[in-house]
């Protein structure tokens, strides 16, 4: 009886995790550091970034980011070219932010992860 | 880096860690929290064991405990002794956090909680404004700070944790504060008295400099704004900022929002709550009601991106 119910409870709990395709481990640490980034630089002021505050909406919502098609409209949405865009915005509403190439690689592999929940933090 | 990481700190370590004292003006009542909280569990576990006794314990035993002299040592003499030892014990320890007029060559702050943000400005020997600012305050480190804390509307209680214990901010009324750091660093601070609406988004930094990097924030404070970001100065007149905002050097002379003469040197955006950058300022111009709901600046949607950046970089130069 008692095995069973750890095995329950072994189960809820591993239903917390992200338990999507196995990431490599460099990639899961860029992701972390994507987000320490993206909350150190202020992105939520704003887009929606589930798991970042605040979710501000004057720009547009970076939700689920990886199923978009495109940067802006612009150019195919794969993390190096969204990396170069972050350094580099031209052209569009959204200013050049204080980051290194570093910070725009490590934010674009955050926005390219796994669904993010809201339960992320 | 010292700030880029105290920074870090101030907006995603919240809340500030409490139990940290950062100067002589915590460490009482970091003391006294720790006292309190040991003592509390003693007598909880003493008063638990007794409750155990009670229930389950041998008929000699709960005869004992439920006997007059259990009663006049455990109920009386006791907490009468401890308490009163307590008392006396607590209130020489917080004795000092008394603040009265200030000391000689002592650094004078006035610090206005605002629904729902802070007033801050900086008095010379003689209680006269010498520097305005806003959310923000550059101190010495090793030297205490007497802050004179007001309100203009509602009571707001200001408490940076690490530095001292909670102060109201009652409006009427100046109550004295004294702070002090004693390392280089970035304190977060909280608005701790419900204040209505966006209360929790009230958030506050102190910044302790060495003596160096505290002459540099002064001499910095009082030079004039720099005449770039032209485009910007001229937005911020036709749009109708200046009636709420100041900027000194210029017409702008609005006094219901913060001060933004400086306003590109601060770390904060919107009271303790965002970073401060080119994309945080356009975000906040635009739709500060998102951000902090309820607050007292209306967004600016209706401003086209490139004069939105034009702002922004506009502010960003206001060192």
């Amino acid at each position: 009886m008692g095995v069973r119910i750890a095995l329950i409870a072994a189960l809820l709990l591993a239903g917390c995790e992200n338990v999507g395709l196995a990431p490599n481990p460099a990639g899961t640490e860029a992701v972390a550091r994507g987000r320490v980034a993206a909350e150190r630089l202020g992105c939520g002021a704003c887009h929606v970034i589930p798991g970042i505050w605040p979710a501000g909406t004057s720009g547009p919502s970076l939700a689920n980011f990886r199923n978009r098609a495109s940067i802006a409209g612009r150019q195919a949405n794969r993390p190096d070219r969204l990396a170069e865009f972050l350094l580099d915005p031209a052209g569009t509403a959204m200013p050049r932010q204080p980051m290194s190439a570093r910070d725009a690689a490590d934010i674009a592999a955050f926005l390219h992860s796994a669904p993010q929940s809201a339960h992320a933090r | 880096m010292r700030v880029e990481a105290g920074l870090t700190s101030v907006l995603s370590g919240w809340p500030p860690p409490v139990l940290d004292a950062g100067g002589p003006f915590a460490q009482p009542v970091v003391l006294l929290t720790w006292a309190l909280l040991i003592g509390g569990t003693i007598v909880l576990i003493v008063v638990l064991a007794a409750l155990a006794v009670a229930l389950w314990g041998k008929p000699s035993l709960r005869r004992r405990l439920g006997g007059d002299r259990a009663i006049w040592i455990g109920g009386v003499a006791f907490p009468g002794v401890v308490l009163t030892a307590l008392l006396i014990w607590g209130l020489r320890l917080t004795g000092d956090l008394q603040a009265t007029g200030p000391r000689a060559d002592e650094m004078r702050v006035r610090i206005t909680g605002e629904m729902w943000w802070w007033r801050v400005a900086y008095l010379d020997a003689a209680g006269r404004t010498v520097i305005r600012d806003a959310n923000e305050l550059h101190i010495p480190v090793g030297k205490s700070v007497l802050l004179e804390l007001a309100s203009a509307d509602v009571i707001h209680s200001f408490w940076v944790p690490n530095l001292a214990g909670k102060m109201d901010m009652i409006p009427g009324r100046t109550n004295l504060l004294r702070i002090q750091a004693d390392r280089p660093g970035t304190y977060g601070g909280q608005c701790a008295e419900y204040c209505g609406g966006p209360h929790a988004l009230m958030g506050f930094a102190v910044v302790a400099h060495t003596p160096e990097t505290f002459a540099r924030w002064q001499a910095g404070r009082r030079a004039p704004p720099p005449p770039e970001a032209q485009r910007g100065a001229e937005l911020f007149r036709t749009s109708g900022c200046a009636a709420c905002h100041t900027i000194a050097g210029t017409e702008a002379n609005g006094l219901a929002g913060p001060d933004l003469s400086h306003v590109g040197s601060r770390r904060t955006l919107g009271a303790g709550i965002l970073p401060n950058n080119r994309g945080t300022l356009m975000g906040w111009i635009a739709d500060s009601q998102t951000l902090k709901p309820g607050n007292r600046m209306p967004g600016y949607k209706q401003l086209a991106p490139e004069d939105l950046a034009a702002l922004a970089a506009y502010m960003e130069s206001l060192k």
